[in-house]
């Protein structure tokens, strides 16, 4: 009744191909970012920002430049917690040499360096692909957590191997260490997701988002009707590192402050992004949103079920949570494949005929 | 976009808690995971110890002890999320036995005005009061507990340790290399030579560097190493046949479920500890009336006089002790966060104290001060013997290289002031 496309009618070009050509779908986007920008940070506290909001705001980072690589371009990618560590530990290097400089700028160019590193490992890409390409990455993964560790220079020579953020400010408010306002940390963190929501939405439906997907759909093909896979395949490589480092720069000078690489930037960080990608829609950015807020919220959330309000041992409940994201997991996976997204669009299908289905 | 919202309402739910007279104990505990075999004891013991108080005196000074327990599983980001969801509870002191946690609460704890207690773990240069407020130590740190190994080894030497090789097998991460720069200032000073053998996280896999200990032959090998990295050091180190008598650990290297799975061929493995080991205290006959029989054990509650239960059991202690000092200070028998910051700096164990509270030699002697958070750093020596399957005591509590470990912690302590623009306390 309210959701369709009937009655809207579009008399330009540019109107037609807009990111949400639907009024009803455009609105509601506005009133997200009304919500987020200008209720949240107001009655935000701590607890909400640094165990809800921030992962979720930096998951979602990560999720959106892994699904640019393996969700648009088809490369399968393990490397991802390692590209994360790069940007950190970019991050911490630039904010320890640079004390000065706006966060806003190290966190860019902590990017920018990941985004470097990134296209050196996407390098093999061109010879080899699937499985093999993911054994690639999963070697970019173990290299790069053992170089953080390795060589002390990275971490500045400190005595436990461990990175610590310093205080630094953006415009004189400061963003990380410890007297961080809460809604500082989450407005930082949310303009970066949402400056990268739009960049990444708009470079997948330009000719650069096309050629990925000319790829990913079919290489051979792709290369005959004259895409050009080294330009394809190295800038999904970039722009993806681009976005995981920025993910991991506010990883760990927003949201943890500390960071010890194996631990944190670990095969298993990896691991996670990649299932939020998956679970969330492989080439969907809503897909990437979802997929985060799926793992980073349902643990929470069932914690808070199980020990706050049913008052079960905290053992039980941190055993159940691995059972029941296992099994939601597989759950979704065997009745829509195509994740989360993919739920929603067969949600909005069914609303535009809603109430008169046929 | 639609999950925020629903969890949103769901934190309006939770947010909404009783507000009654009581002191708030986080228990950031990890029961699961690979280091699972140390977290439970330890944190069994620690609830425990405040069930005991509640149950026999009535909580602490009158007002009734709550432990909210929080599963971390030796993970730093769910770290974070338990620190932040109970630090609004009026929490009054943090003991995360997590070096990787600590690291993260330091800077936390201090913006937020709460104690962070890190009995025997944590950042070391943390015992200098001077510079970290809120972070205390005592009685022992890494520093401390490199030191009383190669003390230890001196002593076994005739005083002379040049040219002896020495290998240090250790967590890969910020635990695991506390003790390096310790280690390294010794071997300078002593004149043996220090092979590091680091081991990855879980520590499952171990094999090459028991294969490069097989080849290199250390006269010693000093493990600093946690949850099932332990039993499978033991176990590689039985399986290359090095003398267990060699093999020193740490104080979280050295408990039962360490040595057990390696059988006979454990015996003579020896660790560190701080505390009394065994549970041949009074306080055990009140834990087992009020607690275990009474069946208000926390977790199975099987593990009581277990190296790691006694750990807890001593942090509680201390806990507490610091709770009624800081109600006899302040005068006031709710007290928040900043008063039990109070009650932790002036704190004084005494063998008295401990006596009246069936603990006798249960620890060390000691009293902490503005400048001094770390204790006096006493370390035990204790061998396990399969057989009974017992730890025997080797070595009392003995002081350590004061001379080199303040030097260390003078130094790192400065760095981070320096890196943070901490101005000096206590003057």
């Amino acid at each position: 009744m309210f959701y369709r496309e009937a009655g809207d009618f579009k008399v330009s070009y540019r109107d037609d191909s807009q990111t949400f050509p639907i009024k009803f779908d455009r609105y509601r986007y506005y009133v997200v970012l009304a919500v987020a920008f200008g209720i949240i940070p107001f009655i935000i506290n701590d607890y909400w920002a640094n165990a809800l909001l921030l992962p979720f705001l930096i998951y979602a980072i990560a999720a959106i430049g892994l699904n640019i690589l393996v969700g648009y371009c088809g490369q399968v990618s393990l490397g991802t917690g390692g590209f994360m560590a790069v940007g950190a530990y970019a991050c911490y290097k630039l904010m320890t040499a640079f004390p000065d400089v706006s966060m806003f700028i190290h966190v860019l160019l902590a990017g920018g360096i990941t985004a470097i590193v990134g296209v050196l490992f996407g390098l093999p890409s061109l010879r080899i692909k699937g499985f093999y390409l993911a054994v690639a990455t999963l070697a970019a993964q173990f290299f790069l957590v053992w170089l953080f560790n390795r060589v002390p220079w990275f971490y500045n020579y400190s005595a436990s191997g461990q990175i610590n953020a310093p205080e630094r400010d953006v415009f004189g408010i400061i963003i990380t260490g410890p007297n961080a306002p809460a809604w500082a940390t989450y407005l930082f963190c949310l303009i970066f997701l949402t400056l990268c929501a739009i960049l990444a939405r708009n470079l997948t439906r330009g000719t650069t988002g096309r050629t990925w997907m000319a790829i990913r759909d079919m290489d051979i093909a792709a290369e005959i009707i004259g895409v050009n896979p080294l330009k394809a395949k190295l800038t999904a490589f970039a722009v993806s590192s681009f976005f995981v480092g920025i993910a991991g720069a506010l990883f760990f000078a927003v949201y943890l402050g500390a960071v010890e690489v194996g631990e944190v930037f670990g095969i298993q960080k990896s691991f996670l992004v990649l299932f939020m990608v998956i679970i969330g829609g492989l080439g969907s950015i809503f897909g990437s949103f979802a997929g985060a807020a799926f793992l980073v919220l349902l643990p929470v959330v069932l914690k808070v079920v199980g020990v706050d309000v049913l008052g079960w041992p905290t053992d039980i409940v941190a055993h159940l949570q691995l059972v029941i994201v296992g099994a939601l997991i597989v759950m979704f996976l065997i009745l829509e494949p195509h994740g989360l997204a993919q739920l929603w669009r067969v949600a909005k299908e069914k609303l535009r005929l809603w109430p008169f289905p046929h | 976009m639609k999950t925020k919202l629903a969890t949103l309402a769901l934190g309006a739910l939770m947010a909404a808690g009783p507000a009654l007279a009581d002191l708030v104990i986080p228990d950031l505990s990890y029961r699961t995971g690979p280091y699972a075999a140390g977290g439970i004891p330890f944190s069994d013991g620690y609830n425990d110890y405040f069930t005991l108080l509640n149950e026999r005196d009535g909580g602490i000074g009158g007002v009734p002890v709550r432990v909210i327990e929080c599963e971390t599983g030796y993970n730093t980001e769910k770290g974070v999320e338990c620190y932040e969801s109970t630090k609004g509870e009026g929490a009054l002191v943090y003991q995360p036995l997590s070096t990787g946690i600590t690291y993260q609460l330091i800077p936390k704890v201090t913006a937020d005005g709460i104690p962070l207690h890190t009995m025997g773990y944590g950042r070391t240069s943390a015992a200098n009061g001077k510079v970290f407020s809120n972070v205390f130590n005592y009685p022992a740190n890494y520093w401390n507990g490199a030191s009383g190994a190669i003390n230890y080894l001196l002593g076994e030497n005739g005083d002379d340790l040049s040219g002896k090789k020495i290998a240090l097998v250790y967590h890969n991460s910020a635990y695991g290399k506390e003790p390096i720069r310790t280690l390294e200032t010794l071997a300078e000073k002593h004149g043996y030579d220090l092979t590091l053998l680091p081991v990855d996280h879980p520590g499952q896999e171990q094999k090459s560097q028991w294969l490069q200990i097989r080849r290199e032959k250390p006269d010693y090998v000093i493990m600093w190493g946690w949850g099932v990295m332990n039993q499978v050091a033991v176990q590689e180190a039985a399986n290359i046949r090095f003398p267990m008598e060699n093999f020193i650990g740490v104080w979280w290297s050295g408990a039962e479920f360490d040595v057990e799975p390696a059988g006979d061929k454990a015996t003579g493995y020896k660790a560190l500890t701080f505390t009394g080991l065994g549970d041949d205290y009074p306080v055990y006959d009140d834990l087992r009336q009020y607690v275990a029989d009474a069946g208000k054990a926390a977790g199975a509650g099987d593990q009581l006089g277990a190296v790691q239960y006694n750990r807890g059991l001593y942090a509680a202690m201390l806990a507490s002790e610091a709770i009624k000092t800081a109600q006899e200070m302040h005068g006031v028998a709710d007290i928040d966060a900043s008063m039990m910051r109070d009650g932790m700096e002036a704190l004084e164990m005494t063998n008295a104290k401990m006596d009246s509270l069936g603990m006798a030699g249960f620890g060390p002697e000691f009293s902490v001060s503005c400048e001094n958070h770390g204790g006096p750093g006493l370390v035990g020596v204790v061998q396990w013997d399969a057989s009974t399957g017992t730890w025997n005591k080797l070595q009392d509590f003995m002081p350590t290289d004061a001379e080199v470990i303040g030097a260390l912690i003078a130094e790192d302590s400065a760095a981070y002031a320096a890196e943070n623009n901490i101005s000096q306390r206590c003057e």
